[in-house]
């Protein structure tokens, strides 16, 4: 192998969401001569990006003073707060608890809101280099994290290289940001490497499903905000969705699902697809039509899952760290501030030792501190999680003691542990009709001919202990049915259609051996969201 | 010798394109777009004449309003020499196009001109064409294979009937098909350096070009959705499920 070719810059930000983003424009607006690079895997700015989005504007007016003068589209002022308890034919209007009082807040497309602020760090030279995955950590010879390399691009399937081969460079700088968002692949890499996890709860997640309708005309309440919870999960799965009405009859639709679901069988996209049939939510989509639907792992950790957020040469920002307020269901004011106090801390001593004291003494680390008892109170059903929770509200937290957090894959039950309850579900009738029909939406696109990009590290374990012991959750928890077990000559053999993944990082977080690796792909590959 | 090579901004193949509720055209809204894959190709190939020393330079063209300057961009960090945008905030039919570009052919005098066969939006397949027609130069459409020797091209045409070779007298407008090559990978330095590279922008207004959209375009609709289908129990159900439906 030759030498790879080596850029040079001051800071370089792996990830171009809120996070990385907010934090190159803040290190350019206080230190305009830093040479500041951020590359992002997908093939354009925000085409990765899915959220609800309500956001609370506060770190945008202070990173960009005079943006509501010229707003992303879509941007609309939330009008009204609804939060419904469901039932599989009723509902049952809920007080809004505070946390999720959105006076204030706007609803967004955080991937067109990334895709509008890329252009304003271009305009403060900020490069970024959408189409490149950043697929390893480069280490200086102290061994303290010196850059990232770019993954090598037109290699077959077997590994070889092809006509269009293309070896990816080496982007070295003395400070590493990394902005992956929600179990970032080089993130999870250093946390282990550095130990960063050793004084934190292990992380822990939800998936998220989302889908943008257009609804017939007059349907769409812009401005109004819905969550539910109930129905169609048990009460011993946590979850619940949101409904967020948008300009232009459109709908953002999703359903979140803690992924410390104890369930082998279960199958969180039939679970959304299920919500959306209920009444409720069918007479709201009915004569609609898909726009775009896609999936993405979400960290729910918070306070007591935080890992140190420094290490030799790197910072770990926004969900990449974990910093998404659970009770909120809000995680992309937390992320811009974060990727801002980097910047700052940056800007001031020019390193990055101390910015996990500065973070933890900051309003981030302050709100995730203040709602650290809620989620993990859910862990013992959904009325005992209720209860506590509206006594931690009341209390902002100020009851000392802090609940434990666990690992999600060592939730699941095994099949001869486990009992599903009678989930009562419906045969639905509205689109996608499945799993493959829903990827469609997402305009997910891999050339076939690459490396697997999720690697399975003990092959011989899925057919043999995961079939007998869990029954191939993996083919029941990926939200594109990128994971299939097909039966050839009477034994059982895992099939990856990888070209299908949405990279969400679902199965990196639930297999219950932790055995499935996702790694990054060819720049450029994965979903095309539009407006997600 | 300098090559000019097209260059059209449209919506990336990736997309999943819709019909705008009220039929007057596709949502652009939040929807990647690309260069045409078409264009890639072309100039991949005249990069690989440059490279072989056929070539002294090559230039490519767009002809838009200035978010082209982006797929322009792209066409400079592939390895082209310098870029021209035809500035325009009409949308242009081909006619048009070909016109604008053979102002920008007679003032940069190339020894060949490189088009991709169609762009994936209009799926036309005219410009190229065109161009030639107006230039009262040859044309070598659809073509999958290309070598230059002296002033001639030999060309080798993806036709219905099968391949067709055939030799042209340079200059000359080639139009390329899918399989002339695959396009290469842009390196990241060298987006940094397409950022250098001089990118002259000339209004349509000033090339003295009459627009030629003489095309007007009704409605847009969408191929209408395939029906839910039925599973027949054998040959017999099947006869008289099409018997039914008046198809037999």
């Amino acid at each position: 192998m030759t030498e790879r070719e080596v850029m040079e810059y001051d800071v370089i930000i792996v990830g171009a969401g809120p996070a990385g983003l907010a934090c190159a424009i803040r290190l350019k607006q206080l230190k305009p001569e830093l040479m500041v690079a951020v590359i992002e895997k997908s093939a354009e700015i925000g085409a990765h990006i899915l959220s609800g989005a309500v956001i609370e504007p506060a770190p945008l007016d202070d990173l960009l003073p005079g943006w509501r003068d010229n707003p992303p589209a879509p941007c609309i002022a939330v009008e009204k707060d609804e939060i419904w308890l469901l039932s599989k034919e009723g509902k049952r209007r809920l007080p809004t608890p505070p946390q999720q009082k959105n006076h204030g807040n706007f609803i967004v497309s955080l991937g067109a809101l990334c895709a509008w602020l890329a252009p304003q760090a271009e305009a403060l030279e900020v490069d970024i280099f959408p189409g490149y995955a950043a697929a390893d950590i480069h280490y200086s010879e102290d061994g303290a994290v010196g850059g990232v390399i770019i993954g090598d691009m037109g290699v077959d399937r077997e590994g070889n290289e092809k006509d269009t081969y293309m070896q990816g460079i080496e982007i070295h700088a003395p400070i590493t940001i990394l902005s992956e968002g929600c179990r970032g692949h080089l993130s999870k890499q250093l946390i282990k490497r550095f130990g960063l996890d050793t004084d934190s709860d292990p992380q822990t997640y939800g998936i998220g499903m989302k889908e943008l309708w257009r609804v017939a005309p007059g349907k769409s309440k812009p401005g109004l905000v819905q969550h539910t919870t109930g129905w169609p999960l048990d009460s011993k799965t946590y979850g619940g969705s949101f409904i967020y009405h948008l300009d232009k009859d459109r709908i953002a639709i999703g359903f979140v699902t803690g992924l410390d679901y104890q369930d082998p069988g279960f199958m969180p996209f039939e679970a959304f697809q299920q919500m959306k049939n209920h009444p409720m939510v069918r007479d709201l989509l009915e004569g609609g039509e898909i726009l775009s639907s896609g999936a993405r792992a979400i960290v729910e950790g918070g306070y007591q899952s935080l890992p140190k957020t420094e290490m030799p040469g790197a910072l770990l920002i926004g969900d990449a760290a974990g910093t998404l307020n659970v009770p909120k269901i809000k995680g992309t004011h937390q992320a811009m501030r974060c990727g801002m106090l980097a910047a700052e801390h940056i800007a001031e001593t020019s390193g990055w030792e101390g910015f996990d004291a500065k973070l933890r003494h900051s309003e981030v680390v302050r709100e995730l501190h203040k709602v650290r008892n809620i989620r993990p109170a859910f862990y013992k059903g959904f009325w005992r999680g209720f209860i506590r929770a509206a006594f931690e509200t009341i209390t902002m937290g100020k009851w000392p003691g802090t609940l434990k957090v666990h690992a999600d894959h060592s939730a699941l039950k095994k099949l001869d542990e486990y009992t599903a309850p009678d989930r009562r579900w419906i045969e639905r009738t509205l689109p996608p009709r499945d799993r493959l029909a829903s990827v469609y939406f997402a305009a997910t696109e891999h050339d076939e001919d690459q490396p697997v990009h999720l690697r399975i590290l003990e092959p011989d374990v899925c057919t043999t202990r995961c079939t007998e012991e869990y029954g191939n959750p993996c083919t029941r928890f990926c939200p594109a049915q990128v994971y299939e077990m097909v039966e050839e000559n009477d034994t059982l053999r895992l099939q990856i259609n990888a070209a299908n993944c949405v990279h969400c990082k679902t199965c990196d977080i639930k297999d219950p051996y932790q055995i499935i690796q996702w790694v990054t792909p060819e720049g450029g590959s994965g979903p095309n969201y539009q407006n997600m | 010798m300098k090559i000019l090579v097209g260059i059209k901004r449209v919506v990336d193949y990736n997309v999943r394109v819709r019909v705008l509720p009220d039929g007057s055209g596709v949502d652009t809204d939040g929807v990647k777009m690309s260069v045409n894959p078409f264009d890639e190709i072309a100039l991949e190939a005249a990069l690989r004449l440059k490279e072989a020393g056929k070539a002294d330079e090559v230039i490519v063209v767009s002809a838009g309003g200035d978010e082209c300057q982006q797929q322009l961009r792209t066409g400079l960090a592939m390895g082209a020499d310098r870029a021209i945008q035809v500035q325009t905030s009409e949308p242009l039919q081909p006619l048009s196009v070909a016109r604008a570009f053979l102002k920008i052919v007679e003032r940069e005098e190339p020894g060949l001109v490189i088009l991709g066969k169609q762009a994936i939006d209009g799926d036309n397949s005219q410009t190229a064409q065109m161009l030639a027609a107006l230039w009262g130069r040859p044309q070598a459409t659809f073509a999958s294979e290309m070598t230059l020797e002296g002033d001639t091209a030999t060309v080798t045409r993806e036709v219905d009937a099968g391949l067709e070779v055939i030799e042209v007298e340079l200059p000359a407008v080639v139009s390329v098909d899918l399989r002339m090559n695959e396009p290469r990978f842009v390196k990241l330095p060298d987006i940094m350096k397409a950022k250098r590279k001089p990118l002259d922008v000339v209004p349509l207004a000033d090339l003295g070009v009459e627009i030629g959209n003489n095309l007007k375009v009704n409605t847009f609709a969408p191929p209408p959705q395939r029906a839910k289908g039925i599973m027949v129990e054998d040959a017999g159900q099947l006869v008289a499920e099409l018997k039914n439906r008046g198809l037999l």
